[in-house]
């Protein structure tokens, strides 16, 4: 059989073209899409997978055909060609790599606009109390105050600098207006996820209305924590002193996991919360049945671990030091009651305007 | 014949032993011969990847199930930093550091490196490193990963964390000892006929490793001296509390410890260049190509850190630049690739086991640099950002080619290093067995991370453990693969059949002496008459030249 090999050439690139576009499109390797950042990044990936599988194909495929093909004989003591290069080819393969990647870097690009990456610039909302839990003893540019951008930040007992760097993480889509935003404080410490929303309710689990943009403001209190939606496709670092934020908008109901991705200590790979998409009527019903309880004098964070009544509250939070358990330091627990109990509505100024908002 | 001798004057009065001068206690001594500190490099490390790998096992049994059943998750976060920190400093540089103090005199016709004693001390100060390290791991291992990032590492034991500092800054310094040592030898020390681009592959590549060490290791001891005082004298350098900036330390450390990835496997990129061309017989496929591609590395592997911070807290511009830089980084790396598979093409491929674990390095590392390039990509990055599919990536490029070039460098150069053939049977299991158990291991982990399984973790949610039940199998059948190896090893050292000069008939300098060859290298000094790769071109190398034995004398056997 003489089949020209200008035709197989032409067989082998349709076949390769086909399994890598099936494959890009139906590898199944990520969870389900449920925000619109998520579908933003699938794309991508999607068309990386593609490429990337084209491209696994011909080197893998030219590998295996050298090595059945040319096999030395034996008893061959001879050399093969003497071929030192081809410059033609080698530009070829120097051109096309570097065109696909530069594709893919402004195909990014395009993406992380898209997300809303480039938006923190001329943004800046990032509360003041968010870092204030974190005893900055030393605060540069004290004194001569060249750094401080807000007078209000001026009072407050972290570094104007520190608050006005708020410029890491992800903005929201270009287009959505701001006023829009729900906007939730995270906390992370050893190891949990706390939540503060605007209208006071405390918890340990995140509740959000669909279709809404939201906006997490991510504080750490210890040491570095990371952030992360899996189904949603973004992530963020949690740095104590810096504060960073993450807006995303959730586009399917459920319950997903909310996971720490930065190594913060031995139970690291406990440290996960949930997070609950709702539909706008039903995230107003929990909204109003948690500041009913609140009103009631319930003032105990939901979904924490909670000290039964037969032990002391430092017995029971040693518990959390056993594998096996979501474990929170006895002490960080300690100290967050405490803040609790101090709760007192002129901490959130801005609580009432964001309820009315939700309720319009 | 391409051996051609410059002058008929022996070089020194002093006989010329023939094989074996070397007693098996000169290499538990401090000894400036570049070939015994060579040796000692790589048996130093081969040992604490045994170590290492050990580290890596007793994780892979606790990943077997969800939960934190077999050691608890304070020994498993010790487990993982000795586990990073042995292998790459204790194993991946070492034995590159190994390869390099034995091939480059003989590559470029020298008697010994430039500086021999800095040499010596350089190897010295590894086994104190390492057992230093490995000691704490009695008493109070270091917890805070590999990368040791603030404020965790501050917070997690002084002891521990200070260990782990003073032994990387002293295997740091070795490294860059090395590096300093390579960097001169090459350029100042080859044979006059030899230009610097009629050098071997193998040259070029550790030209380019000493700049990134050079350049890049005193800021990492910078990063640590600053963690140190964070730790022991309360300074606030990146500590929160006190104003510091941990994200500084992450710059600082990956300032080293991107280029770092080069350094570990810039010497293999080398030293699979000399394998396929030899045992494909055929001569590399654009020399001048793979050679400026290293360079261009060294160069680009230099800014492209901040791509480890995408999820820190680093603005979008930054994010942009080191996402291009980055991306960049694919296409110098992609000529080597296409080089290699084009030396292997139309070539006589012989399936030696180095040519099998060459074979493996290039397939392998294709996929971690596929992997590599979608990492690249900001708005995909903050998704698999410390996860799993970053840990297949990182092992499909540092197991899948560090490690398989390692391989690769000892099943070729074993000739040469001992005196005596390696079994090549089972050099083949050996191969088999690491590729299957490799794959095995890794290739799920892409899965995972994408999933949503994020890494550095003792315990998991149940919904992973299918395919960690299979990582863990693959993990079992890698740790076995090291078996045939060590015992093939060790008996061949001893047993072997003797090794000719040149059993694989190639044309570069190391093979034109005695196998192993004698304390000054070369009986006179060696003449080029050939281009490294020139195959094809009608020189045939004789396997044992007869002249190579005329001013030899037997060895006294040893007591």
């Amino acid at each position: 059989m003489n089949i020209p090999s200008s035709i197989v050439t032409l067989l082998v690139g349709i076949f390769v073209t086909l399994a890598s576009l099936w494959y890009g499109q139906n590898h199944g390797l990520m969870p389900v899409a449920a925000s619109a950042e998520a579908e933003l990044v699938d794309g991508l990936f999607n068309t990386m997978m593609t490429i990337g599988f084209g491209l696994f194909l011909l080197v893998e495929g030219a590998l295996v055909v050298a090595a059945v093909r040319f096999r030395r004989k034996e008893g061959d003591m001879g050399d093969g060609e003497h071929l030192e290069g081809n410059i033609p080819l080698e530009i070829v393969w120097t051109a096309i790599p570097a065109v696909v990647v530069l594709g893919i870097s402004i195909y990014s690009f395009d993406i992380y606009t898209r997300m809303g990456g480039l938006d923190l610039m001329n943004h800046n909302m990032a509360p003041a109390e968010a870092s204030s839990s974190v005893q900055v003893a030393y605060a540069p540019g004290e004194g001569d105050m060249p750094l401080m951008t807000n007078a209000a930040n001026a009072t407050a007992e972290v570094p104007a600098i520190l608050v006005a760097d708020a410029t890491a993480g992800m903005g929201a889509i270009p287009g959505t207006a701001v006023g829009s935003l729900l906007s939730i404080d995270v906390k992370g410490l050893q190891y949990a996820f706390i939540f503060s929303y605007p209208n006071g309710i405390i918890d340990g689990e995140l509740h959000i209305p669909v279709s809404q943009p939201v906006e997490l403001n991510l504080g750490a209190q210890d040491v570095l924590h990371a952030f992360w939606l899996p189904e949603f496709r973004i992530k963020q670092d949690m740095i104590p002193g810096q504060d960073t934020r993450l807006v995303f908008t959730a586009i399917r109901e459920g319950t997903y996991p909310v996971v720490c991705a930065e190594l913060c200590g031995p139970y690291h790979g406990g440290m996960r919360t949930q997070i609950i998409v709702e539909s706008p009527e039903e995230y107003q019903t929990w909204v109003d049945s948690r500041l009913t309880a609140m009103a009631a004098g319930d003032r105990t964070i939901a979904n924490l671990p909670k000290a039964p009544a037969d032990r002391s509250e430092l017995e029971y939070l040693n518990n959390f030091v056993e594998p096996m358990q979501l474990a929170i330091a006895p002490e960080s627990l300690a100290e967050l009651q405490t803040h609790h109990t101090d709760y007192s509505p002129a901490d959130y100024p801005h609580a009432e305007h964001h309820s009315l908002e939700m309720g319009s | 014949m391409t051996v051609t001798t410059a002058a008929k004057t022996p070089a020194s009065d002093v006989p010329m032993l023939l094989g074996n001068e070397r007693k098996w206690t000169d290499y538990f001594t401090f000894c400036t011969d570049h070939k015994v500190i060579g040796i000692q490099y790589l048996v130093t490390a081969f040992f604490f990847y045994l170590v290492g790998g050990s580290l890596a096992t007793v994780m892979r049994t606790e990943l077997a199930t969800p939960a934190p059943d077999i050691v608890t998750p304070d020994v498993y976060n010790g487990l993982l930093t000795l586990h990073g920190t042995v292998m790459l400093f204790l194993w991946i540089v070492p034995a590159g550091a190994g390869l390099a103090n034995y091939l480059i005199p003989l590559m470029i016709g020298a008697r010994d490196m430039a500086f021999p004693r800095l040499n010596a001390i350089a190897f010295w100060m590894i086994p104190p490193s390492g057992l230093l390290l490995i000691g704490s791991f009695f008493f109070e291992p270091p917890t805070a990963g590999w990368t040791s990032y603030p404020p965790l590492s501050l917070t997690t034991g002084m002891l521990g964390e200070g260990i782990w500092i003073m032994s990387i800054l002293i295997g740091g310094t070795a490294s860059i000892l090395g590096g300093l040592n390579f960097l001169v030898t090459i350029l100042k020390m080859r044979v006059p006929s030899m230009s610097l681009t009629d050098m071997p592959l193998f040259c070029w590549a550790m030209i380019a490793t000493s700049l990134l060490i050079l350049i890049s290791t005193p800021v990492l001891a910078g990063a640590l001296i600053l963690l140190a005082f964070d730790l022991f004298a309360g300074t606030a350098f990146f500590n929160p509390t006190g104003g510091g900036n941990p994200v500084v330390y992450q710059h600082m450390f990956w300032f080293y410890s991107h280029p770092a990835v080069y350094i570990f496997v810039l010497p293999l990129f080398g030293a699979i260049s000399e394998v396929v061309s030899v045992h494909a017989r055929k001569p590399i496929f654009g020399y001048r190509a793979i050679a400026y591609s290293s360079i261009v590395i060294s160069f680009l592997g230099l800014i492209v850190w901040a791509h480890h911070m995408f999820t820190s807290g680093t603005p979008p511009w930054l994010r942009m630049f080191f996402m291009i830089t980055t991306m960049v980084i694919a296409v110098p790396t992609g000529i080597k690739v296409f080089g290699w598979v084009a030396t292997l093409w139309r070539g006589k491929i012989a399936f030696t086991s180095a040519m099998l674990f060459a074979m493996g390095f290039i397939a392998l590392f294709l996929i971690g640099g596929i992997s590599g390039v979608m990492l690249a990509a900001v708005p995909f990055d903050i998704h698999v950002h410390d996860t799993y599919f970053v840990v297949a990536h990182f092992h499909y490029v540092l197991f899948g080619a560090s490690v398989f070039g390692v391989f690769m460098a000892v099943y070729h150069w074993f000739p040469k290093m001992t005196g005596h053939m390696i079994n090549e049977f089972w050099g083949r299991v050996h191969f088999a067995l690491t590729f299957v158990g490799m794959n095995l291991t890794f290739m799920p982990m892409h899965e995972l991370g994408l999933m949503g399984m994020n890494r550095r973790i003792a315990l998991y949610d149940p919904q992973f453990t299918d395919l960690n039940v299979l990582a863990t199998i693959g993990s079992y059948i890698m740790a076995v693969s090291t078996i045939p190896f060590l015992i093939n090893a060790a008996w061949s050292w001893r047993y072997g059949p003797k090794a000719p000069a040149n059993p694989w008939r190639a044309l570069t300098m190391e093979w034109r002496t005695l196998s192993p060859p004698h304390i000054e290298n070369f009986e006179e000094l060696p003449v080029l008459t050939t281009g490294p790769y020139d195959y094809g071109l009608g020189y045939i190398a004789e396997e044992d030249p007869a002249e190579l034995y005329e001013h030899a004398v037997p060895a006294p056997v040893a007591g």
